[in-house]
C-alpha cells in the first residue's frame, strides 16, 4: 500500500482517503451482517450501497453543473472549474452505472425483472446517457479553452433537461419504491439497524466521492500541463535540430 | 436579432431548396424508416396502428438528426462559420434562424410522415387540435435542442457520431410527450393529452432560451 507515502506528501487527501476506506469497509462488514428481511431476504442488504451510490452520482452531476456554471460566468472563470467539472462527471458516470447495476441485481429477485420502465430508473438511465455524451465530448480534444467552453455549455444544457425528463417519465410511469429514508423510518430494532447502516453507506460514498474528486482533479490538471509541455518539448526539439548560428523560424502554432 | 434570424433562416432554406438534399435524401430516408418498422413489426395492421404514434416520432427524430447534421455541414464548408461571425450577425439571431430553418423542414417531414402512418399503418389521426398543437410544440423543441447541440458538435471531426449520442437522450422527453399526446388524439390511450402539450411547450421554451443565451459562446469556437 502506498497510502502512508501519499499521506506524507498530501496530508489532507491521505486522511480523506483513509476515512473513505474505513467507512467503506465498515459499510461492507456491517451491511453483510444485516438480518435478512421477510419480504426481500438477503437482497434487502443492498440498501447499504444502492441509495448511497445514487446519492453520490447525483451529487457528482450537481458539482459538474455548478463548476460548469462557474466557468461560464466571466467573473469566476478559471481553469480549475473546468478540471473540477471533468473530474466530477467521470466519477458521477461510474457511480450512476453502479447505481443501475446494483438496482438491477436487487430488482431481479424482488420485482422479478432486471429492468422495468419505472420513472426513476428511466430518469437515471437517461442521466447516465447524458453524461456519457458529455464525457465523449470532452474526449474530442482541441484547445483547452475551446473545449472548456463547449463542455460547460453541454453540461448545463444537459442539466436543465433533467427536471423535464423527471416530469415526463413521472407522468408516464411510476413503480419505484418510496424514498428510502422515508420508508425506513426507525420503527423497530430491525429498521433501526438498516437505517444506521444505510446512513453509514451515505457517509462512506460521500467520502469516497470526495477522495476520488481530489484525485481526478489533480489528474485533470496534470493532463493539461502534460499537453502544454508536450508542445513546448516538440518545439524545443525542432530548435535543437537546426544547426547553430542559423536563424530559427518563429514557432508556428 | 429577428432580422438576422430571418436572413439566416432564408439562407438555409434557400440552400436546401436548391441542393435538394432534404427532398432527395432526408425525406426518402424518413419514409424508409416507416417501411422498415413495417418489416420489423407484425405486418398485421393492428400492431402498427397501435404503435403508430411512437413509430412516427422515432422516424421524425432520426430524420431530424439528419436535418441538424445537414444544417451544420453547410456551414463547415468554405469557412461558413467564420463568415457567420465576420458578418457581424447577432449569435442569438443565427441560432433562431438556423432553428427556424430546421423547424420548417421538420414540419414538412411531419406532414409527409403523417400521410405515411395513415396510409401504411392505418392510423387514425383524429383529434386534429391535439395532434397539431403537440406536433408544433415538439417541432420547436426538437429544432431548438438540435440546433443547440449541432452548435456544440459543429467543427469537430467526430460530429457525425457524437451528435446522436448528445442529442437523443436530451430529446427523450419530446419523444415521450409527443407520443403520449398523439396516442390520446388517436384514441389508443386515455390520458390528459393537453398536459403533454404543456410539457412539450416548456421543453421548447427552455431550449429556445438556452440556445439564445449560449449560441454566442459556441460560435466563438475555432
Amino acid at each position: 500500500m502506498t497510502a502512508p507515502a501519499r499521506a506524507s506528501r498530501t496530508g489532507g487527501t491521505g486522511l480523506l482517503g483513509g476515512a473513505a476506506a474505513v467507512a467503506l469497509a465498515a459499510t461492507v462488514v456491517l451491511g453483510l451482517r444485516l438480518p435478512p428481511t421477510v419480504e426481500q431476504g438477503v437482497y434487502a442488504r443492498l440498501i447499504a450501497v444502492h441509495p448511497p451510490l445514487a446519492w453520490a452520482a447525483y451529487l457528482a452531476f450537481g458539482v459538474t453543473a455548478l463548476a460548469s456554471a462557474l466557468w461560464l460566468w466571466r467573473r469566476t472563470r478559471a481553469r480549475r472549474w473546468d478540471h473540477l467539472a471533468a473530474a466530477s462527471a467521470e466519477i458521477g458516470v461510474v457511480f450512476c452505472a453502479l447505481t443501475l447495476a446494483t438496482g438491477s441485481i436487487w430488482g431481479r429477485p424482488t420485482w422479478g425483472v432486471w429492468w422495468t420502465w419505472d420513472a426513476r430508473l428511466t430518469t437515471t438511465a437517461l442521466l447516465l446517457a447524458l453524461f456519457l455524451g458529455y464525457l465523449a465530448l470532452r474526449r474530442v480534444g482541441g484547445p483547452p479553452d475551446v473545449r472548456a467552453r463547449r463542455s460547460a455549455v453541454a453540461a448545463l444544457v444537459a442539466v436543465v433537461d433533467v427536471p423535464i425528463v423527471h416530469f415526463s417519465v413521472n407522468w408516464w410511469r411510476t413503480l419505484h419504491q418510496g424514498r428510502s429514508l422515508a420508508q425506513f423510518a426507525p420503527q423497530n430494532d430491525l429498521d433501526g439497524a438498516y437505517t444506521a447502516v444505510m446512513l453509514l453507506g451515505f457517509t462512506a460514498m460521500t467520502l469516497t466521492y470526495a477522495w476520488l474528486l481530489v484525485q481526478g482533479y489533480r489528474a485533470e490538471a496534470a493532463r493539461e500541463r502534460a499537453e502544454a509541455d508536450a508542445l513546448a518539448d516538440a518545439l524545443a526539439e525542432r530548435r535543437a535540430e537546426s544547426p547553430a548560428g542559423e536563424p530559427v523560424p518563429a514557432a508556428a502554432p | 436579432m429577428w432580422r438576422d434570424a430571418l436572413l439566416v433562416a432564408g439562407k438555409d432554406l434557400r440552400i436546401e431548396a436548391r441542393s435538394r438534399v432534404a427532398t432527395n435524401q432526408v425525406a426518402p430516408f424518413a419514409v424508409l424508416v416507416l417501411v422498415l418498422f413495417g418489416f420489423a413489426l407484425d405486418p398485421d395492421r393492428g400492431v402498427l396502428a397501435r404503435a403508430a404514434a411512437g413509430l412516427f416520432w422515432v422516424a421524425v427524430l432520426f430524420a431530424g438528426l439528419l436535418a441538424v447534421q445537414r444544417s451544420f455541414t453547410i456551414e463547415a464548408a468554405d469557412g461558413g462559420r467564420d463568415g457567420l461571425r465576420l458578418w457581424g450577425l447577432d449569435p442569438a439571431g443565427v441560432f433562431l434562424g438556423k432553428a427556424a430553418a430546421v423547424a420548417v423542414q421538420l414540419a414538412l417531414l411531419e406532414v409527409l410522415l403523417g400521410v405515411g402512418v395513415v396510409t401504411l399503418y392505418g392510423a387514425d389521426l383524429g383529434g386534429a387540435a391535439l395532434v397539431g398543437a403537440s406536433a408544433a410544440a415538439a417541432t420547436v423543441g426538437l429544432a431548438a435542442a438540435g440546433t443547440l447541440y449541432g452548435g456544440v458538435a459543429a467543427g469537430l471531426r467526430v460530429r457525425e457520431t457524437l451528435l446522436p449520442l448528445l442529442l437523443l437522450p436530451v430529446v427523450a422527453p419530446v419523444l415521450v410527450g409527443a407520443t403520449r399526446a398523439w396516442e390520446v388524439a388517436m384514441g389508443v390511450s386515455v390520458d390528459d393529452g393537453w398536459r403533454w402539450v404543456q410539457l412539450l411547450a416548456v421543453f421548447a421554451a427552455v431550449y429556445v432560451a438556452a440556445g439564445v443565451a449560449a449560441f454566442g459562446a459556441l460560435l466563438e469556437d475555432g
